[in-house]
This record gives C-alpha cells, sequence and structure tokens, in this order.
C-alpha cells in the first residue's frame, strides 16, 4: 500500500515536471521568435535593395481542437498515421517536404523502403536519417505491410443504390 | 525576403500549430503570399473540385476523379484530376509572364510575351486525352512506389492555344533537333530554387504535331492555377506528364531532353517484359511515349440495383493514346463473351470517345459489367494487369463494375 502511495507521488512529480518542461520549451520558443522577429523586421526596413513588400493582415485560424499530438483510436489525427513505435522519428523526418498522405498509401518492404529513402537522399534533399533510419523502416514495415493483391482483385466496397431510369 | 521561408520552416513542426506561430508572423506575411494554412484548406473548395473526388495526397496536391465523375463527353474542370510534382507557384503575374524558347538546337533564343504569344500565331482549339502515366498504379502487385490511383487520373478537356510547331518555326530549329523539354515556375518540394520539380518533353515529331499546342484556355476559360496557368503545353495521347504546366521555357536539345524526371526510373517502363517484382537496371528502363488502349464506364455508378424487366443503358469514353479506338465492348460473364458497343468517332485526333449499349440480363443475380477497348492496330485492353513494371505505369485492364438484377 505504502509502495502505491509512494509510486502514485512519483508519477505526480513525473507529470508536474513535463508540464513545467514543456512550459518552458513554450515560453522559450516564443521568445525566440519575437527575437527574431523584431530582428528581421529592423533588417527589412533598413536595407532599400529590397524590394517594396505590401503588408496585409491575412486571418489565421487555428481550431481549437487543433492539437497536434491528439491521437485517437490509435490514429494520430493530425497526420492519420498508426500511433506505434517509430511514429514520431517517422513524422519528425518524412513529413516536411511531402505529406503522410505518400506514406501511407504505399507499401513496401525494407529494403525497398530503403532504396526510397536513397532516392530522397540523392534528389530531393532529404538529409541523413542516422539512428532514425532504422526506426522509421521498422515502424513503416511493421504498420504499413505490403499486400497481396494478385493479378486482379474483387470489386470491394461497393456502394448498392437502387437504379432508377 | 527571408521572412516567407522562416513562416514555412516554423510552420513545418508540430509545435508551430501549438505555440501559434502563424498567427505571430501573420502581420508581416506579404501580400499574394498564399499561407501554408492553405494545406489545410478544404481541397475541393481551393481549386473547385466535386465533393467525390478522392485527395491522394496534400503536399504535392494529387487528386483524382471516380469514374462517374467523368461521364461529360468535355470533361468539367470540377472532375478534373489534380497530379503536382511541386508546389503550385505563387505570386502569378500574367503581364510580366514571357515564354523562352532556347537550347543547342534553336538558330537564336527568342522570348516572347504572353500577348504577343496570343496576338503572333493562329488559335486552335481541340479536345485532348490526357491521362497521367501512373493511372492504375494501385492494382500492381508487387505494390509501386508512388500515389496509388486507381481509375480517375484521366480526362478530355477542350483547350485553346497556338501550335509549338508554329513557334518553333518563327524562333528557327536546327536541322539536330531532337526533343523539346519544358521549364516551368513550379517550386520543388524540398523549396530548394536550383531543382526543378519536374522538366519533361517529347521527340520533335510529336513537337510538331497539329495537335501539340501551348495552351492559354480550358474549356473556354483561362486554365485554372492548378492545371497550369496562364500557359501549358498539351501534348494529347502521352503520358500527362508531358503536358507541362505553368510553362516558361522551351529547350530544344541535340539530345533527348534530360530534365528531371525524364532520367532513370520515371516515367519509363522495361524495354523489354520482367516478372513481377523483378529488379530493373536504369539502362534497361524506356520512356513511355503514346499511352495504351483504354475505357471508362461513367454510366452508371458501379453498384446499381435494378429489376430484371429493366434493361441496363451502359455510357463511357475509350481513347487510345496516338491511336483511335476502332471497336468497343462489353461483357456481362466475366470475359467469356463480349457483345458489342455503339463508337463514336473522335471529336478530333487525339480526343477520347464516346460508346453506349443497352445490356438485358438473363437471370437475377450479381454482375459485373466489362468494357473493353481495341485500338486501330488490333491491341485490345488486357482483362488482368498487363505486365508489372517498377514504377506502375500504364495500367490498362478493362474497366469493371458492378450490378445486381434483383
Amino acid at each position: 500500500m505504502k509502495k502505491q502511495n509512494h509510486d502514485k507521488l512519483k508519477n505526480d512529480f513525473k507529470e508536474l515536471y513535463k508540464k513545467f518542461i514543456l512550459a518552458s520549451i513554450v515560453i522559450a520558443i516564443v521568445g525566440i521568435g519575437l527575437l527574431y522577429f523584431i530582428f528581421d523586421f529592423s533588417l527589412s526596413i533598413f536595407n532599400s535593395n529590397e524590394p517594396e513588400t505590401e503588408i496585409v493582415e491575412i486571418p489565421v485560424e487555428i481550431p481549437v481542437e487543433d492539437d497536434f499530438d491528439k491521437i485517437e483510436n490509435g490514429i494520430h489525427i493530425k497526420t492519420g498515421f498508426i500511433e506505434a513505435p517509430g511514429m514520431m522519428e517517422t513524422i519528425q523526418n518524412c513529413t516536411n517536404c511531402h505529406s503522410s498522405k505518400l506514406v501511407i498509401q504505399n507499401r513496401m518492404n525494407a529494403e525497398r523502403w530503403k532504396s526510397t529513402i536513397k532516392w530522397m537522399q540523392e534528389t530531393q534533399n532529404l538529409w541523413d536519417l542516422g539512428a532514425n533510419e532504422t526506426v522509421i523502416i521498422k515502424y513503416l514495415v511493421t504498420n504499413y505491410p505490403p499486400k497481396k493483391v494478385g493479378r486482379r482483385a474483387v470489386l470491394k466496397d461497393i456502394e448498392w443504390y437502387r437504379l432508377e431510369e | 525576403m527571408k521572412r516567407r521561408s522562416f513562416v514555412a520552416k516554423s510552420s513545418l513542426g508540430g509545435l508551430a500549430t501549438l505555440l501559434g506561430v502563424d498567427i505571430v508572423y501573420k502581420n508581416v506575411m506579404p501580400e499574394g503570399y498564399t499561407p501554408l494554412a492553405l494545406q489545410d484548406l478544404d481541397p475541393f473548395k481551393l481549386f473547385n473540385k466535386d465533393k467525390g473526388m478522392v485527395v491522394l495526397n496534400d503536399k504535392p496536391w494529387n487528386i483524382e476523379a471516380q469514374a462517374h465523375l467523368l461521364d461529360d463527353k468535355v470533361t468539367p474542370n470540377k472532375s478534373i484530376f489534380i497530379r503536382n510534382n511541386g508546389l503550385i507557384p505563387e505570386d502569378i503575374d500574367v503581364e510580366k509572364w514571357t515564354l523562352t524558347i532556347d537550347g543547342e538546337s534553336v538558330k537564336q533564343e527568342k522570348t516572347y510575351s504572353l500577348v504577343e504569344l496570343k496576338s503572333k500565331f493562329e488559335h486552335h482549339t481541340y479536345k485532348l486525352t490526357l491521362e497521367c502515366g501512373g493511372n492504375g498504379r494501385s492494382e500492381f502487385d508487387p505494390p509501386a512506389k508512388g500515389n496509388q490511383w486507381t481509375i480517375g487520373a484521366v480526362y478530355c478537356a477542350s483547350w485553346t492555344g497556338i501550335r509549338l510547331r508554329d513557334v518553333l518555326e518563327d524562333v528557327g530549329i536546327k536541322d539536330d533537333a531532337v526533343y523539346f523539354g519544358y521549364h516551368a515556375a513550379d517550386v520543388h518540394l524540398s523549396r530548394d530554387p536550383s531543382k526543378e520539380p519536374i522538366s519533361r518533353g517529347a521527340p520533335m515529331s510529336k513537337a510538331m504535331q497539329d495537335e501539340t499546342i501551348l495552351a492559354f484556355k480550358m474549356n473556354g476559360e483561362d486554365i485554372p492555377l492548378a492545371h497550369g496557368y496562364p500557359l501549358r503545353v498539351i501534348a494529347g495521347g502521352w503520358p500527362a506528364s508531358v503536358s507541362g504546366k505553368w510553362l516558361q521555357r522551351i529547350s530544344i536539345r541535340n539530345i533527348v531532353h534530360d530534365g528531371t524526371k525524364m532520367t532513370g526510373t520515371a516515367y519509363r517502363v522495361p524495354c523489354k517484359p520482367v516478372a513481377p517484382g523483378e529488379k530493373v537496371a536504369d539502362k534497361d528502363m524506356c520512356i513511355i511515349e503514346s499511352m495504351p488502349v483504354k475505357s471508362l464506364i461513367t454510366y452508371p455508378k458501379s453498384g446499381a440495383t435494378l429489376s430484371k424487366s429493366k434493361k441496363l443503358n451502359i455510357r463511357g469514353h475509350a481513347w487510345a493514346g496516338e491511336l483511335e479506338v476502332a471497336k468497343m465492348e462489353y461483357s456481362i460473364d466475366f470475359g467469356a463473351t463480349w457483345s458489342s458497343c455503339n463508337l463514336e468517332k473522335p471529336a478530333n485526333r487525339l480526343a477520347w470517345q464516346h460508346f453506349s449499349a443497352e445490356i438485358s440480363f438473363p437471370q437475377e443475380g450479381y454482375y459485373e459489367v466489362w468494357a473493353r477497348a481495341t485500338d486501330s492496330n488490333g491491341v485490345s485492353q488486357p482483362m488482368l494487369l498487363p505486365g508489372w513494371n517498377p514504377k506502375g505505369y500504364l495500367n490498362n485492364a478493362c474497366h469493371r463494375i458492378a450490378v445486381k438484377i434483383a
């Protein structure tokens, strides 16, 4: 009983600590962002070689439910990825240039993912993935394995309706 | 302007949304800049597409139609698939838009304004079939890499423009010209300005055809932005990637054009047939030219249920790349027997042809209506998938719809 209480306390403390770290990161990034903003703003003003740019307000609405980390029924809402080990590494490295939709609709084995990554590095400016490469490939082949469809699949997902002529 | 790239970078990670960095920077966003939040907008509204279209990819945008959305003889914008290799150009200024013709095989480089092109050369209007080389890719086994198109990456719109041939004759082309290659205003996914998302082309024989045009109108109106506004190459019957959008430059080459997606395995198939899954060296891959014979049943939509006393009227379109469709048939017994359809002549060369048939069903039950076109060389659509190829191009297996008689 005592041990359980102790564990609970430990967990609570962990939670609190996590929140504190997150809040610190948030404040730090907002601060850096503002600094950058001020810095760049003055640069642009004083540099007469810069083309004249008209500044306008564009309303940008971010819905309340637009929480990046939201997971529902094992699916990461923002990207559609299956929640599993390696998902965050995949999001961080594979959705900067293209959509997660391009990853999800492709089904390849480890060897072909490897050569696809190599191709992206050679031609599409993808960086060296380091140790994440193995993690990402494992995530992809585990969660999106190739399916055998044969030479012609049966018609599926037929929505039946009454045809009136 | 460093600002734009900073906005772009900052919204890449999840924290940007969490922190509302976008809101901080909205005040300094230059006019005409398309906010990245565009990625989250409703693509159907953004591109005026039918709600039934299917989004395969939102960065870059790739959206396909469904067979029943392609029922019109001339496809309206709302049903036209979008295939992008890069990002749609921002800040297009038509007043300043120019087309430059250059390359090893021009007698001299020449630049035209858009106004000049429209006033100097004769206008022509053609209905031209454009199909993505990868249409049908989703059916290949083992699966092929790329956007998993089903059947909806094809359409036939009415295009108005000037002949590429007329422009090239005005510029003056050397005898050693082999190929034309286009260069366009779209932006590489990595936003690296030194990279082109796509720069393809075709042999001079295709460039010189009557129907190969530089178009500025689609279906009588300005070309929609997603389809290449304000100027686009249209090379009907070939993989739609030859019809370069947002056209700024055409290079007349004395070699086969070696732009992005001309080399390696892009838009290429094995020169010799290979077994499914076989590795093919780049040197054994050949460039796709004319698209193969194919057809679609566009009415009724798959899943129709009707009573036995009713006859079913089907209709659709058939096309055959550079060739004409000579014969159109349907089968309701899984290809055991075939009956002919009425087939119309094309509105002009390289336009798809319309077919129709009236079908009676012998008894109640589940049926599939299969459609099979045969081109003017006697080549028909296969019932199973055609030869496997590493990139999943040229699937012209016959289209099938499900019908129930109850």
